[in-house]
């Protein structure tokens, strides 16, 4: 059987949940691996969501917020790269690879882009294989 | 009859603008659009400069706003066909335009769309791509219903066979809708010049050669390629492509003669976004002046050159096509006089921005008057802009003239403070009356999922039954039901008996967007006694059937996936409440200049009592200086007399002269103040207004080594005490002095308006006198500003263009020596009197004022907005606000619109009488809160204090906006964001993976 990797997603409410709605609108099709789940800001997720998706069966964890200067929240997006940055780094001390947590700026009009990323992403997973648990 | 308080014509985004502002106030108002979708002009760009925010990103949930205002009434389709009466009591016939498509059945499913077989020239697309006869505009419409344009359909009926939800009614008529308002805005905004005028350039005849507008829709993502730039010839990408500005511009000859205003931005907007998207392109800007005057504007065409665009100073002659359809501009080299030619693989004309066609139409219905070239026409464009020639008449944005964004919006939020004239005293609604809440907090969660068939968009993809057998075996869930259409009226119905029948207390709609519908559902469930968040979505649709529509099986384990999810996270809802704080109708205006007096006359006269405080003896702020005003040479005294006069009468001023702000704290509605003077005052809301200041001009000036050489400012004041030197013979001004250096590297905005007015002065009141103006671009930018220069041009003036700064050397005589970088040819001058137009930076009181206001400014003392855009007057810190040169320099006329926006913006809530925050707010749990105060500093609104006697932190819910940035930074988990907790996301993210059977 074909590895199926599972990807959640957190997209902020005012731009990339939008973004994937319109991926929806314009009838873009995507790999059905990524369940998605909606915040106000992208700076709402905190590492210890994503540890513990990783730790309850996640394959691989998206987040996706405002480009740079669009968040809603003023600069709620910043934080979230930090935090993401760091996160990544504590991924990688507890042997997972890093690669598996992927943060992208997408605004409500990049449908385009919100299918391609799950479309790499999916692949790229798929590639790297399950997580060793 | 219809009776509302103000009729608002237009939905751009100046006219959504002003309509908000009112409704927000509690007043009730029509807005009337021609197009089936508001947005306006706005909507159909790809980015906004100078923050390349994402266009329809930040209109679109104002957009959405309107439509849900339960004081707004939106007419799209629809036009003004007649209005008798006078302010206050105008009788207004709409002629509505019927739809064919009723809009409560319509889901936007798209059905109809690829049934029909008509296709049309999409005009929203400018004409590059086609749509359907049955169509929406864009994704993101207001309202997001179909509308069939009859001019077009052929009557063959496929839409309606495929309807499910039996929307299309081809007997609907269109309908004349009377209504009486008080107040009249209108904000019918502007088109771009068809650029054919400019045979030279091809535009109609070579394919390759595009509008400005044009562009836009290719780099937008919505766009007709996907925001790729393709040539339209042949679909393929343009390595080289070039700008061409001014069309139809700055040229009565061909055109109009005014400026534009906007698109010596957006043509670098444009082409940053495309070299910065492939480096490897080549882009060139033709042009005459860099206008780059505005906020953070200079910084951006700098970075501009610095990423390699080429900006080439020149009016092109002629365009040719090329064999390849490649194009051939001829243009002459201004430095060398030579004759040039540049092939391009895209030419994009930045045509002009006209009055909107129906400008005449209106001004007659409305008898109001349009300017010469058919803009709406302000009664005083310097002291009273927005203001039409008739009583009750309101104008805003570029119905006006020419505006870039931020200014149409301060203006528009002006218009709704003048509208407010004729109505004010008229009985408002700022509260819903709601049913009262039925008590889950003992009760175990009950919850009700519905699925949604949506027609055949979801059913058509997934196997929706199953998807609600699945729900049933779900914890807590006590009742499924699957519906053809779960958002259509029978079903609210059905919903509200569900509650009540089975005792429900959390619903889950598994559906299409909860951007789009949870506030429907959320409604039903108040109806039924429910509070709204108790409520939970799971988006089946957009983001499942549609995007997985060939992997049925897959599609439908995602879809159960995505409601365990919901449905976890539903079980762990709490109902929530919106705290309330009391604003009462008192204000604290900082500032008694121009922009501060005008602010606090509008507030005054709504029954705010305002305190105006001003550091000088006197009030009126740097017109005090000023002799006259550009570009109209009325005298500022006579302005400001009058104006001191009406303030100092009107009984709701308090004015404090030379005195400050010593110390102020506290929040929207409880502002504490202390004056230098020693009294105290309470306050609800702040408007700063302290102006700009000149700075000292650099030593290399020759400033003050002698008596000749002066700035703008001493000037003004020279002339205004009458002790200009008569005889002077030599009259040199220097623009730009310390301006867009790298210390401050921004443009002054209103340094080039300054020196015009002020030499043409000169030139007239001293015969004989040779005058020049030194300059690098020339910023005339605002209404009427274009025709000055040409008249100082005509009357001798002469005006010298520099790269290098100009050399001031004082002996015996002043002499300053200058390199015309046009002709390339080297100028000496000896001088009588030398006038220095120095850069401009925020007044000196910013440093403690933004600390005490907690409000943020940026390198050049300028106060920093809410957001660039679409809340010029606002700051992130709720109650505060800002107008005229304490944002940036303004001149008169931009100054006077923003202090009515921001009197305006600052009246919704003192005029409502409270503030409320949102349900979705942040949460401290003292018993686990260190005190650490990591949140303090992560929150963009300060709205988290420390509670020294507790040592905790403490949440002021009407200033938190919800962001959830707190909770995440939290170390101890003691923050929580409601309606977003750990344990609710945590719950989520576990169905997510729970192996299902
Ligand atoms: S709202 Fe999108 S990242 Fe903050």
């Amino acid at each position: 059987m074909v590895f199926e990797p599972k990807i959640l997603a957190f997209l902020c409410n005012w731009c990339s949940y939008a973004g994937a709605d319109l991926a929806g609108v314009s009838r873009f099709q995507y790999p059905p691996n990524v369940l998605p789940i909606r915040v106000m800001c992208s700076s709402r997720v905190s590492p210890e969501h994503i540890f513990q998706a990783f730790d309850q069966g996640a394959d691989g964890v998206f987040v996706a917020g405002c480009h740079p200067g669009d968040c809603h929240y003023i600069n709620g997006n910043y934080k979230t790269l930090r935090k993401v940055k760091l996160t990544k780094k504590m991924l990688e001390q507890i042997g997972i690879n890093p690669k598996r947590l992927r943060l992208e700026w997408i605004s409500s009009v990049e449908g385009v882009k919100f299918a391609e990323v799950v479309r790499e992403m999916t692949e790229e997973l798929k590639e790297l294989g399950p997580i060793e648990r | 009859m219809l009776k509302r308080d103000v009729l608002v014509i237009g939905g751009g985004i100046s006219g959504v603008q002003a309509a908000l502002d009112l409704a927000d106030k509690g007043y009730k108002v029509c807005l009337v659009d021609k197009q089936p979708s508001i947005g306006g002009k706005m909507v159909k760009l790809d980015k906004t400069f100078p923050t390349n925010d994402c266009s329809i990103c930040i209109s679109s949930p104002k957009m959405v706003e309107v439509s849900r205002h339960k004081n707004i009434d939106l007419l799209t389709y629809s036009e003004v066909k007649r209005v008798d009466g006078d302010a206050g009591d105008f009788r207004v016939r709409i002629w509505k335009r019927t739809k064919y498509v009723d809009p409560q059945k319509c889901t936007g499913c798209a059905d109809c769309e690829k049934a029909c077989p008509v296709e049309v020239v999409n005009q929203f697309n400018e004409r590059l791509s086609k749509r359907k006869a049955i169509y929406i505009e864009f994704p993101q419409a207001v309202p997001l219903t179909y509308t069939i344009d009859y001019k077009n359909c052929i009557g063959c009926g496929a839409c309606d066979r495929v309807c499910e939800a039996n929307a299309i009614s081809f007997l609907e008529r269109s309908q004349e809708i009377n209504l009486e308002v008080g107040s009249i805005i209108v904000a019918s905004g502007f088109e771009q010049l068809e650029p054919s005028i400019r045979g030279e350039y091809g535009y109609g005849v070579y394919e390759n050669v595009i509008t400005s507008l044009q562009y836009e829709r290719l780099l937008s993502s919505s766009g007709p390629t996907q925001g790729k730039v393709l040539r339209p010839s042949d679909g393929k990408p343009p390595k080289k492509v070039a700008w061409i500005q001014c069309v139809g511009s700055r040229c009565q000859e061909q055109g109009y003669p005014y400026c534009s205003r906007v698109c010596c931005m957006y043509a670098t907007k444009e082409a940053s976004i495309t070299k910065e998207e492939d480096p490897t392109k080549k882009i060139y800007v033709f042009y005459m002046d860099i206008r780059a005057y505005g906020k953070d504007f200079q910084q951006y065409y700098d970075k501009a050159k610095k990423i390699g665009i080429k900006y080439i100073r020149s009016r092109p002659a002629k365009v040719y096509e090329n064999l390849d359809r490649s194009l051939k501009v001829k243009y002459e080299d201004t430095q060398t006089g030579e004759i040039k030619d540049l092939d391009v693989d895209l030419l994009v004309l930045s045509s002009a921005i006209i009055p909107s066609r129906d400008n005449l139409k209106l001004a007659k219905v409305l008898r109001i008057e349009v300017d010469e070239h058919g803009f709406i026409k302000s009664k005083d464009l310097l002291l009273d802009p927005t203001s039409s020639t008739r009583e009750g008449i309101y104008i805003a944005g570029c119905a006006q003239g020419p505006k870039d964004i931020p200014d149409s919006v301060a203006q528009a939020s002006g218009a709704a403070a003048m509208a407010l004239g004729p109505i004010k005293d008229r009985k408002r609604m700022t509260r819903v009356e709601k049913r009262k809440e039925i008590d889950v907090s003992k009760a175990e969660p009950r919850i009700g999922v519905f699925v949604c068939n949506c027609g055949k968009n979801i059913g058509g993809f997934l196997d929706v039954g199953g998807v609600a057998e699945s729900a049933k075996k779900l914890p807590n869930v006590e009742w499924v039901e699957e519906d053809m259409f779960t958002c259509s009226e029978d079903t609210q119905k059905r919903i509200k008996q569900a509650i009540a029948e089975h005792n429900l207390n959390r619903i889950v709609v598994a559906a299409c967007s909860p951007r789009t519908h949870a506030p429907l559902f959320q409604d039903t469930m108040e109806e039924a006694g429910l509070n709204r968040y108790l409520f939970e979505m799971a988006n089946i649709r957009n983001q499942c059937s549609w995007v997985h529509s060939k992997e049925k099986d897959k599609a439908t384990g995602k879809a159960k996936d995505l409601v365990r999810m919901a449905v976890a996270k539903a079980s762990l809802l709490t109902p929530l409440q919106e705290s309330e704080i009391t604003v009462r109708r008192q204000a604290l205006i900082i500032g008694g200049g121009i922009a501060g007096m005008k602010a606090a006359l509008i507030l005054a006269d709504i029954g705010v009592r305002v305190y105006l405080v001003e550091r000088e003896p006197k009030l009126g702020g740097k017109l005090r200086d000023i002799y006259k005003l550009f570009p109209s040479d009325i005298e500022a005294e006579k302005v400001l007399h009058k104006m001191i006069g009406e303030v100092k009468e009107d009984k709701n001023i308090r004015v404090y002269t030379g005195c400050q702000v010593k110390e102020i704290d506290g929040y929207i509605g409880n502002w504490e103040v202390e004056f230098t003077n020693g009294r105290h005052a309470v306050v609800s809301t702040v408007i700063i207004a302290t102006g700009s200041q000149e700075i000292e001009p650099p030593a290399s000036y020759g400033y003050k080594k002698s008596g000749q050489i002066m700035t703008q400012l001493e000037l003004e004041r020279t002339l205004k005490e009458g002790k200009i030197d008569k005889k002077a013979k030599n009259i040199v001004f220097i623009n730009c002095v310390g301006s867009m250096t790298e210390e401050r590297p921004w443009c002054c905005r209103i340094g080039c308006g300054n020196s015009l007015k002020n030499a043409k002065l000169l030139k007239e009141k001293i015969p004989g006198a040779n005058v020049w103006v030194l300059y690098k671009d020339m910023r005339a930018f605002g209404k009427e500003e274009e025709e000055y220069y040409r008249s100082a041009q005509q009357l001798g003036v002469v005006f010298i263009r520099y790269d290098q700064d100009p050399k001031v050397t004082v002996g015996n005589k002043v002499n300053v020596e200058v390199l015309d970088s046009l002709l390339g040819e080297s100028l000496e001058i000896d001088a009588n009197l030398v006038v220095l137009t120095c850069q401009l930076e925020g007044d000196s009181s910013v440093g403690n004022l933004k600390r005490m206001l907690k409000v943020a400014a940026d390198s050049g003392n300028f106060y920093q907005e809410a957001h660039v855009k679409l809340r010029p007057l606002d700051f992130a810190t709720d109650g505060v606000y800002v107008c005229g040169s304490a944002h940036y320099p303004k001149n008169l006329s931009d100054a006077i619109s923003q202090a009515e926006g921001a009197a305006s913006r600052a009246a919704i809530p003192m005029l409502k009488g409270f503030t409320k925050s949102e349900g979705i707010v942040a949460s401290v749990d003292e018993d686990l809160c260190s005190g650490c105060k990591l949140c303090i500093a992560v929150c963009p609104y300060s709205a988290i204090e420390f509670d020294e006697e507790k040592k905790v932190a403490r949440i002021n819910e009407v200033l938190c906006k919800g962001c959830g940035s707190c909770p995440s930074a939290c170390p101890s988990g003691a923050l929580q964001q409601k309606g977003y907790t750990d344990k609710q996301i945590s719950s989520m993210v576990e169905a997510a993976f729970e192996e299902v059977s």
